[in-house]
């Protein structure tokens, strides 16, 4: 597809205009000295950089937060003195209740203000802070609360009862849940203590302790095809990058009306949807609602959304509209518009141009890098479909392994490989939490090997191809099939379980089951409900899969694992390849 | 396709089913009917996408993107599902 040009109106004030040169002289300690540093040389702490800095200076009154309810008319703005003052309250709060440093801290919200609270309060006292989707059933919550041996839960009144009560005597590390009232019932659960007169009693200033910059900070779950999920461990240094990271690929700054409109229980929702855009002092747009097109245009242009971070599942769904929704409305301060979550299709990024009048800049990255690593940026030409070139700082080849473990870089152009980064930036994760064998496999002779199969054009741009793995991406989403499978089988009707993505045209891929029945159960409409019923209850929606299709058997290899490579061939009516270590077709 | 003439108890339970294709655990016995069900039951954009075909299916109505917030909750969704069989009768 043509290349997008960028003119000089486009790119002026623009950061990276000489791409070669500006990649040259930048360096991580340049980025370094964009941070302030906690007072009195005492480290460095997020939480200080992305509130407590701007709290005390000129941009104290500026609205960090503004945050738009579900219920049309209702909203809150929070200051960044507002936001240092609440931090502080919930920072003291865990000093209180005899939380420690280094313990974990979970937080199990929509998208409310009190999770923005507790996110930016646990990090100031230095306790590593999760945040989980609430669109996660039972299974999932209790699985990560466990490897993370949380001791805090911050959530809701309803979630608590409808997806922690059920699992709650499974996770004996959780001392303290604290909740939101958001129901009408005068009863607590039991087990849980209200936040708000916790918050109340707590004195609203907070001396951020020394912190190192590689104490840890962050725990985010991915998922692997096989096993739990991973906790990547984040450290406060990750700051340095999101701050610059943001700069460079959503060209964002101090003041600029800023919507991520990912999840904090995904780690784009948290790396920018809370804690770039505050280091930088721009201004959050947080939306409670979940995806709807009319009220997103209505948002973007009653707002005056400036800079916009979305995913290409939402582009694709407001596609299916068509233009006319879009252009009923003017966005006159809307100047960038950038998407994550997996590859942008080359029609989307040029119906950002019809429908806003502006292209849709596509970037790259994971829960393990902690930040983006590879952007199209305001000041460089789009080619539809690339994922576009490395930020200053990243250094990104493509590689093949080696038999003894080593990896080669692919020196010629055009050629697919694995997707490997130099190690050494500031928001690399750490390790995996309990799994130090599963992060050292994800490196080799000083390169962090992705998973993700792609290529590089011979001007540098980089396209993906494909997982390595037999992964899930869903809405941009990670999914382990092996939760999924391991769900399902513990329905009293399934024998073997396997799970694959779907291809779907808006959602990338969709989490399908094949399922073979144990004698005596009947393969009918009203045993694939149930199925599919008692996964969602177990795995929320998320997770579950959405589609069900019951076989005689699954293909498995001589040592018995299902081979869904094949059922993914099956499902795409291809050629189902070397069959001679298939047990049963 | 459902034809003719169907009381808004009829569209209920047409629409229920619809839900519980896609959601088979929601418990319509729990769920008050006047506020947002979709958030009550978990449904995201695929599952509501899907409901809106099985409608499709059973009665024969494409709802338009525009039409979406007249969807709000249960009570809102018959209602609109009535005023489109009336207006196509």
């Amino acid at each position: 597809m043509e290349v997008i040009r960028k003119n000089a109106q486009s790119c002026e004030g623009a950061f990276l205009t000489d791409y070669a040169q500006d990649c040259a002289a930048f360096s991580w300690s340049q980025a370094r000295t964009w941070m302030d540093g906690l007072p009195e040389g005492n480290g460095l702490n997020i939480a200080h950089e992305a509130v407590d800095r701007h709290a005390t200076g000129p941009a104290a009154e500026r609205t960090a937060i503004r945050w738009l309810g579900r219920d049309e008319g209702v909203s809150r703005e929070l200051s960044y003195r507002d936001l240092a003052a609440l931090s502080a309250r919930f920072a003291n709060m865990l000093d209180r209740l005899g939380v420690r440093a280094g313990e974990g801290v979970f937080v199990l919200c929509g998208r409310i203000p009190e999770l923005y609270v507790a996110v930016l309060g646990a990090l100031k006292t230095r306790c590593v802070v999760t945040p989980l989707f609430s669109a996660f059933g039972p299974e999932p919550i209790a699985t990560r609360i466990s490897i993370g041996a949380g001791r805090v839960l911050v959530t809701t009144t309803t979630l608590y009862r409808r997806k922690v009560a059920p699992v709650r005597a499974q996770l004996p590390s959780l001392e303290h849940v604290l909740v939101v009232r958001d129901d009408d019932l005068d009863e607590l659960p039991e087990g849980t203590t209200e936040l708000a007169p916790l918050l109340a009693a707590a004195a609203d200033t907070y001396p951020i302790a020394p912190t190192a910059p590689s104490d840890p900070a962050l725990l985010h779950f991915t998922s692997g095809t096989t096993g739990k999920p991973k906790g990547a461990l984040h450290v406060h240094e990750a700051i340095v990058a999101h701050h610059a990271t943001a700069r460079f690929a959503l060209d964002l700054r101090p003041g600029d009306r800023f919507w991520c409109t990912a999840d904090p229980g995904w780690v784009t929702g948290t790396s920018y949807g809370i804690l770039a855009p505050l280091s930088i002092g721009a201004t959050l747009i947080v939306d409670e609602a979940d995806f709807d097109a009319e009220r997103w245009y209505d948002i973007l242009a009653r707002e005056a959304v400036e800079v916009w971070y979305t995913a290409p599942t939402a582009v694709r769904m407001m596609m299916k509209g068509g233009t006319a929704g879009a252009r009923a409305r003017n966005y006159p301060a809307l100047r960038f518009i950038a998407s994550v979550g997996e590859p942008l299709n080359p029609q989307a990024v040029r119906w950002g141009l019809d429908a806003f009048g502006l292209p849709i800049h596509d970037n790259w990255w994971q829960t393990e890098t902690g930040g983006i690593m590879i952007a199209n940026f305001a000041a460089m030409d789009i080619r539809p479909g690339s994922m576009g070139r490395p930020l200053p700082g990243i250094e990104a080849a493509i590689v093949r392994r080696r038999a003894d473990g080593g990896v080669d870089p692919v020196a010629t152009a055009d050629t697919e490989g694995e997707l490997a980064l130099r190690v050494g930036w500031p928001s690399m994760f750490r390790t995996y939490l309990h799994e130090e064998e599963r992060y050292r496999k994800c490196f080799s002779d000083d390169w962090y090997l992705s998973g993700d199969l792609a290529r590089q054009d011979a001007d540098g741009y980089f396209w993906f191809v494909g997982r390595a793995d037999d992964v899930i991406k869903s809405a941009g989403h990670l999914i382990g099939p092996f939760e999924v499978e391991s769900a399902l089988m513990e329905h009293a009707a399934v024998a073997e379980a396997g799970v694959i993505g779907k291809p779907d045209d808006v959602v990338g891929e969709v989490v399908k089951a094949f399922v073979a029945l144990k004698p005596g159960f009947a393969p009918d409409e009203a045993l694939r409900r149930e199925l599919l019923g008692f996964a969602r209850k177990k795995l929320g929606p998320a997770v579950a899969p959405k589609e069900i299709d019951f076989q005689p058997s699954l293909p498995k290899t001589r040592s018995g694992k299902i081979m869904r490579r094949l059922l993914n061939a099956r499902e795409l009516g291809l050629p189902e390849g070397d069959t001679s270590t298939l047990e049963a077709l | 396709m459902e034809t003719g003439k169907l009381n808004p108890g009829a569209l209920r339970k047409i629409l229920f089913d619809c839900i519980a294709s896609v959601a088979p655990e929601a418990d319509f016995e729990a769920l008050r009917t006047d506020r947002p069900w979709r958030e009550e039951l978990e449904i995201d954009s695929f599952d509501f996408q899907n409901i809106l075909i099985a409608v499709s299916k059973r009665l024969g109505i494409e709802v338009p993107e525009s039409d979406y917030r007249k969807l709000a909750t249960l009570d809102t969704f018959v209602r609109y599902l009535a005023e489109r069989m009336g207006a196509a009768g």
